[in-house]
C-alpha cells in the first residue's frame, strides 16, 4: 500500500465499488481488455481494494450499443453510477485518483448529452441486461429472475398453455419474413413423429445477445423445446464468432450445473439437452432449410416447401428454428405476460426489434426499438443524425436484401407490414444510412454483388438472376450503360422475385427495385450523362485542378501514386487525364479546395 | 499419418456420418485439404470424391490450397465498404503483389481474405491480422501494418 492509499478518507472503510467495463466484440475492438487490466492493476496499486475489504467488483459486459464511444466504463461507487466513454488505458488512472480516491468524477471525459438521448429514445427489453450483468456468471442472471420464467412453464403450465400464450403475444419470427413464433410451435407441436428438435440460429445481428446475456437465448430454448416435445436444441453459429461460442458454451454449461439443463428438469419428467452445430461462412445458412441441410453436413441448399421444417425439419423430424432474438423475448413474454409484450409496438407487429444502425450516422450502435417507430427517430433520436452535417440520402433497412428507403420517406414506422409496403423487409435487423457522398447505383451493386457471391446456386432465377442483374449495373457504373438496360433489370426483378425458391432469391433485387423507383434519375445521370451525381463510379469521374484557387503548394503531386500531377512551385498544377487513377488521393490532401471532382 | 486419418474417420462414425465436421477437421490438422486425403476418405467411406468436392467449394471456410503464414481478412460488409474497404483490399493486393485469382503469397508468409461482416462496425473499416483486429484503416495504414508485420513492434487490435 503507497501512501495515497493511507490518504483516502475513513468512510471509504464501507465503501462498495463497482466497475463495469463494455466487452463486446466493439469494446474489446477498442481495447476493452487493457482498460480492465488497467483499473484492476491501479486499483491494487492504490490500495483502494484493501482497504475497503475487496468491496470491489469488475465486471465485463456485453455491449450496451454506443458502440461509437467504445470503450465505455461504469464506475458505480455506492450505488451512484457514471459512465466514463472511449476509455483508454492511459486514462484509467486519473480516473482512479480523481474520482475514486477523491470522489469528484472526472467530468471532461463522462458520457454527453448524446448518450442519454440514445438509450432513453430506445426501449429495451432483449438488450435490456447488455451491459448491466456478467454475461460469464449465472448469479447475475439468477438475480434479475433468470430461469423463473422455465421453471414457470416447466412446473406449471402445460404445453399448450406455453404455446397460446406465445401466440397471444403476438411475438413474430425476428430473423425473416415475421411468421408468428407460437404458431410455428403449434404446429410442430402437432406432429405425431419422434423425436422433434428446436434449433437456435445465432446470426450477425444476435451477436451482441449471445455476448451479453447468453442465459436468455438458453432459456429461451429451453421453454421452446418444452412447448413443442423436443428433448434436444441445437444452437446454430458460425465457428468464427469465438467470443458468442465461449459466452455460449460457458452459460450452457453453468445452466447444466444448476439442473437447468439435464434429465428431470426442475424435477418435471422433462429432459433436454443443447448442442452446438458450428455454421459456416455463408450468408444461405441463414435460410432456415439450408441452415438444416448444413447441420446435416451437407450443402446449404434450400428445400422445396411444403413440408415445411415444423413438419419435416431437422433429418425428416418436426423442427422449430427461432433465430436467438425471438427465443430471447420468450422469457420475457412467460415472465410478464403476453398482454404487457402486446402492449409495445403496432397492431400488427408486437414488442421490440434490435437494429444494428451503422453507416454514415454520428452514433453507430446497437439499438431496440418499439415496433412502429418512425425512421426519422432512429436516424435523428436515437442516431444523432448525419455526421459531419451531410444530408441524408437513403437508409437500406433489413440486410443486403433489403430495400433503400429515402429522405422523403423517412417518417415511415418501422414494422412487418410497413416496410413490405415499401419493397423492404424486417430481416435480421441492418440498417445501413447513406448520405450525399454515396452513390445509390454504386450501392446497389455493391449489394447485388454480395448476393450473387452468396447465392447457393440450386435455382436458376436466382443463380442466374443475380449475375446477369450485376453485369448489368456494373455496365451502367462503368459508364456503358443503355436505357434498355434498366428494363432487362426490371424484367429480371420480377422474375426473381416471383419463382426463386428461396427468401434469399425471392428478396435480392430489393435493393434494386427500390432504388430504381426512389433514384431514377441517379441511374438517368449514370447512363445518359455518363456522369455519377455523387462523384463515387471512378469510370465516370475526373478530378482537374482549378488554377484560380491553386496555390502550388505540390501537396497533391506529393501524394499522387500515379506521377499523374505536373507543376512548379506556387503556380498552378495540372493532372494528366491519361495518367490519373482517379483514386481521390489528391483530392483530399487539397488543403485549399483546388481540386475538382466531377 | 494413417493414424490420424483413422482418429478422424472414428469421430466422422460418431458424429452421424456429418461430412463437413469431417472436412473441418482435416482442415484443422493440415490447414487445407489435400486432394490425397479426400481421396483416402473417398474410397474407405465409399463416398465419391465429387461429393467431397461438392461441399468444399460450396463453402468459403474450406480451402483446397496451403495457406500463408500470416492471414489477413479485410471486412468487406456494408459500413466498411462505404467507408473504402475496396481500396483498402486493393491496395493490400498490391502490397502483396497477388495476381489475378491468386490469394496467398508466392512464398506462403500471407493470405488475403474477405468478411462479410465482423460486426465491429463502428471503428469501419476493419482488417484483421491474424485474429488481431484493426479499426479506421485506411490505405496508409494497413500498407504499414503489413510492411511492419515482421518487426511486430506495436500492438494496437485486440484477439478476434
Amino acid at each position: 500500500m503507497n501512501t495515497q492509499a493511507l490518504n483516502i478518507n475513513s468512510s471509504m472503510n464501507n465503501c462498495y465499488i463497482e466497475i463495469k467495463v463494455c466487452m463486446g466484440t466493439s469494446g474489446r475492438a477498442s481495447g476493452g481488455n487493457d482498460v480492465l487490466r488497467a483499473f484492476k492493476q491501479y486499483i491494487q496499486e492504490s490500495g483502494i481494494e484493501a482497504l475497503i475489504g475487496r468491496r470491489c467488483r469488475y465486471k465485463k459486459v456485453g455491449c450496451r450499443g454506443f458502440c461509437s464511444k467504445d470503450v465505455l466504463v461504469d464506475v458505480i461507487i455506492n450505488g451512484n453510477k457514471v459512465t466514463y466513454q472511449s476509455v483508454k488505458p492511459i486514462m484509467v488512472e486519473r480516473i482512479v485518483q480523481e474520482h475514486i480516491v477523491n470522489g469528484t468524477p472526472v467530468n471532461e471525459w463522462l458520457t454527453k448529452e448524446d448518450y442519454e438521448s440514445f438509450h432513453t429514445k430506445q426501449h429495451k427489453i432483449v438488450l435490456g441486461p447488455c451491459g448491466e450483468i456478467d454475461p460469464e456468471n449465472i448469479d447475475d442472471y439468477l438475480n434479475m429472475n433468470g430461469y423463473k420464467a422455465a421453471r414457470k412453464a416447466i412446473t406449471q403450465m402445460s404445453q399448450d398453455d406455453v404455446i397460446k400464450k406465445v401466440i397471444m403475444s403476438g411475438l413474430r419470427g425476428r430473423g425473416g419474413s415475421g411468421f408468428l413464433t407460437g404458431k410455428k410451435w403449434e404446429i410442430c407441436k402437432a406432429q405425431k413423429e419422434t423425436p422433434k428438435y428446436i434449433i437456435c440460429n445465432v446470426g450477425e445481428v444476435n451477436r451482441p445477445l449471445a455476448e451479453g446475456n447468453p442465459h436468455a437465448i438458453i432459456e429461451g430454448l429451453l421453454i421452446g423445446g418444452y412447448a413443442i416435445g423436443a428433448q434436444k436444441g441445437y444452437i446454430y453459429i458460425r465457428e468464427r464468432y469465438h467470443l458468442s461460442v465461449e459466452r455460449l458454451r460457458n452459460a450452457i454449461s453453468q445452466a447444466r450445473d444448476k439442473g437447468f439443463i439435464g434429465k428431470n428438469i426442475f424435477d418435471s419428467d422433462f429432459n433436454f439437452d443443447i448442442e452446438f452445430s458450428f455454421g459456416t461462412e455463408a450468408f444461405i445458412c441463414g435460410e432456415e432449410t439450408a441452415l438444416m441441410e448444413s447441420i446435416e453436413g451437407k450443402r446449404a441448399m434450400p428445400r422445396f416447401r411444403p413440408p415445411f421444417p415444423a413438419q419435416k425439419g431437422l433429418w425428416g423430424k418436426p423442427t422449430v428454428i427461432n433465430n436467438a432474438e425471438t427465443l430471447s423475448n420468450i422469457p420475457i413474454i412467460i415472465g410478464k405476460g403476453a398482454k404487457w409484450f402486446a402492449s409495445i409496438g403496432t397492431e400488427e407487429s408486437k414488442g421490440t426489434k434490435v437494429f444494428t444502425l451503422s453507416g454514415k450516422v454520428k452514433n453507430i450502435g446497437l439499438v431496440e426499438i418499439p415496433m412502429g417507430m418512425s425512421l426519422r427517430d432512429i436516424v435523428y433520436g436515437i442516431g444523432g443524425g448525419i455526421a459531419g452535417n451531410k444530408a441524408l440520402k437513403a437508409v437500406q433497412v433489413g440486410g443486403p436484401s433489403g430495400g433503400l428507403i429515402p429522405l422523403s420517406m423517412i417518417d415511415m414506422g418501422l414494422d412487418y407490414e410497413s416496410l413490405a409496403k415499401v419493397g423492404s423487409i424486417v430481416g435480421s435487423g441492418g440498417m445501413v444510412v447513406f448520405d450525399e457522398d454515396d452513390c445509390i447505383v454504386s450501392v446497389t451493386k455493391f449489394f447485388i454483388e454480395f448476393l450473387q457471391r452468396e447465392s447457393c446456386g440450386k435455382c436458376t432465377p436466382c443463380r442466374i438472376g443475380t449475375k446477369r442483374m450485376l453485369e448489368l449495373l456494373t455496365k451502367i457504373t462503368d459508364g456503358r450503360g443503355e436505357d434498355s438496360d434498366l428494363i432487362t433489370l426490371e424484367r429480371l426483378s420480377s422474375l426473381m422475385t416471383s419463382s426463386s425458391l428461396c427468401g434469399l432469391g425471392r428478396t435480392a433485387p430489393n435493393p434494386f427495385i427500390t432504388s430504381l423507383s426512389h433514384f431514377r434519375d441517379e441511374y438517368i445521370a449514370h447512363i445518359r450523362d455518363k456522369k455519377c451525381p455523387a462523384g463515387v463510379c471512378t469510370a465516370l469521374i475526373t478530378f482537374t485542378i482549378m488554377e484560380e484557387l491553386c496555390k502550388g503548394c505540390t501537396l497533391c503531386k506529393k501524394v499522387c501514386p500515379a506521377g499523374a500531377i505536373t507543376g512548379e512551385l506556387k503556380k498552378p498544377h495540372k493532372i494528366d487525364q491519361n495518367i490519373c487513377i482517379k483514386c481521390g488521393a489528391c483530392f483530399k490532401a487539397c488543403k485549399f479546395k483546388a481540386i475538382k471532382k466531377g | 499419418m494413417d493414424k490420424v486419418l483413422n482418429k478422424i474417420l472414428n469421430d466422422y462414425q460418431k458424429n452421424k456420418g456429418n461430412l463437413i465436421y469431417l472436412l473441418q477437421k482435416i482442415q484443422d490438422t493440415y490447414g487445407y485439404i489435400p486432394e490425397d486425403i479426400v481421396f483416402w476418405f473417398s474410397n474407405r467411406l465409399n463416398i465419391p470424391a465429387s461429393k467431397f468436392y461438392g461441399i468444399i467449394t460450396f463453402y468459403p471456410k474450406f480451402r483446397l490450397k496451403p495457406t500463408g503464414k500470416n492471414t489477413i481478412t479485410v471486412c468487406c460488409g456494408a459500413a466498411c465498404h462505404i467507408k473504402g474497404s475496396d481500396r483498402i483490399l486493393q491496395e493490400v493486393r498490391s502490397i502483396l503483389s497477388l495476381r489475378e485469382g491468386e490469394d496467398t503469397t508466392q512464398n506462403l508468409s500471407f493470405t488475403v481474405q474477405k468478411a462479410t461482416c465482423i460486426g465491429a462496425c463502428n471503428i469501419a473499416p476493419v482488417v484483421i491480422l491474424n485474429d488481431q483486429v484493426y479499426g479506421d484503416m485506411d490505405t496508409e495504414k494497413v500498407s504499414k501494418l503489413i510492411k511492419g508485420y515482421e518487426k511486430k513492434d506495436e500492438y494496437t487490435g485486440f484477439e478476434y
